[in-house]
C-alpha cells in the first residue's frame, strides 16, 4: 500500500469522529452561542474533509467547493453573532 | 520524499482538529470552548492545506493559489467570527465559569448596556 493513501484515510476517520463530536455539541449545548460556535467547527472541518478528499482524488476541482464554503461559514457566524446581539440583523438607524 | 512530508503534515492536521473538537466537548465554558475551537482547529486546516498544496505542486497538478487563498481567508476570520460571537454571548447575558479569574468586561457591559438604555 502507498503510505499516502493511508494516511490520508486515517484523517479522513479522524476528522470524521471531530464532526461527530461537533454534533453533539450542537445536540446538547446548553445556550445558542455554543451552537453557532459548533457549528462553525463544522464548517470548517468540512473544509478539511474536502480537501483530504481532492488530495485522495488527485484533482484540483473541490478547492473552488473549499472558498464558498469559508466564506459561507464566516457569513453565517457573524450573522448570528449581531442578531444575538442586537435582536436584530441589519441597523436601521446606525448613529 | 514528498509523500512523506505530505502524510506527515495531514496527520498532523488531522491530530489538532481532532485535539480541538475534544476541548470543543470538555471544556466547561463557551468562552473556553470558543477558545478551543477557533485556535487549535484553525492551525489543523492549515496545515492540512499546507500539505495538500506540496502535495499537488509535486505531482504535476500545479501550483493552487486557491489553496493558499483559503489558508489567508481562513487565518484572517477565524479570530474575527470567535471574537464577535463571544462579544455576543457575553452581551446576551451568558454568565462565564465560576472558576474563571478575571472578568475585564464588566465595567464596560454595564457601560453599553446604560447607553443603549439611554437611546
Amino acid at each position: 500500500m502507498d503510505l499516502l493513501i493511508i494516511a490520508v484515510d486515517i484523517a479522513l476517520v479522524i476528522v470524521a469522529i471531530s464532526v461527530a463530536f461537533c454534533f453533539y455539541r450542537v445536540a446538547v449545548g446548553p445556550t445558542i452561542p455554543d451552537k453557532v460556535i459548533a457549528l462553525d467547527t463544522i464548517a470548517v472541518n468540512t473544509i478539511a474533509i474536502i480537501t483530504l478528499y481532492s488530495v485522495k482524488q488527485k484533482t484540483l476541482l473541490f478547492l473552488d467547493a473549499v472558498l464558498v464554503i469559508a466564506i459561507l461559514g464566516f457569513l453565517a457566524t457573524v450573522v448570528m453573532a449581531k442578531y444575538l446581539q442586537r435582536g436584530d440583523i441589519v441597523d436601521r438607524d446606525s448613529n | 520524499m514528498i509523500e512523506t512530508v505530505t502524510s506527515i503534515f495531514l496527520m498532523l492536521g488531522a491530530l489538532f482538529i481532532l485535539a480541538g473538537s475534544i476541548g470543543l466537548i470538555r471544556l466547561p465554558d463557551v468562552y473556553c470552548r470558543s477558545h478551543a475551537a477557533t485556535k487549535s482547529i484553525t492551525l489543523g486546516v492549515t496545515s492540512i492545506m499546507i500539505g495538500s498544496l506540496f502535495y499537488f505542486a509535486a505531482h504535476g497538478l500545479g501550483f493552487s493559489g486557491k489553496n493558499l487563498l483559503t489558508i489567508v481567508f481562513v487565518m484572517l476570520t477565524a479570530p474575527v467570527g470567535a471574537h464577535m460571537i463571544a462579544r455576543a454571548a457575553y452581551h446576551f447575558g451568558i454568565s462565564i465559569w465560576e472558576g474563571s479569574v478575571k472578568d475585564e468586561l464588566k465595567s464596560e457591559c454595564k457601560y453599553i448596556k446604560a447607553t443603549s438604555a439611554e437611546e
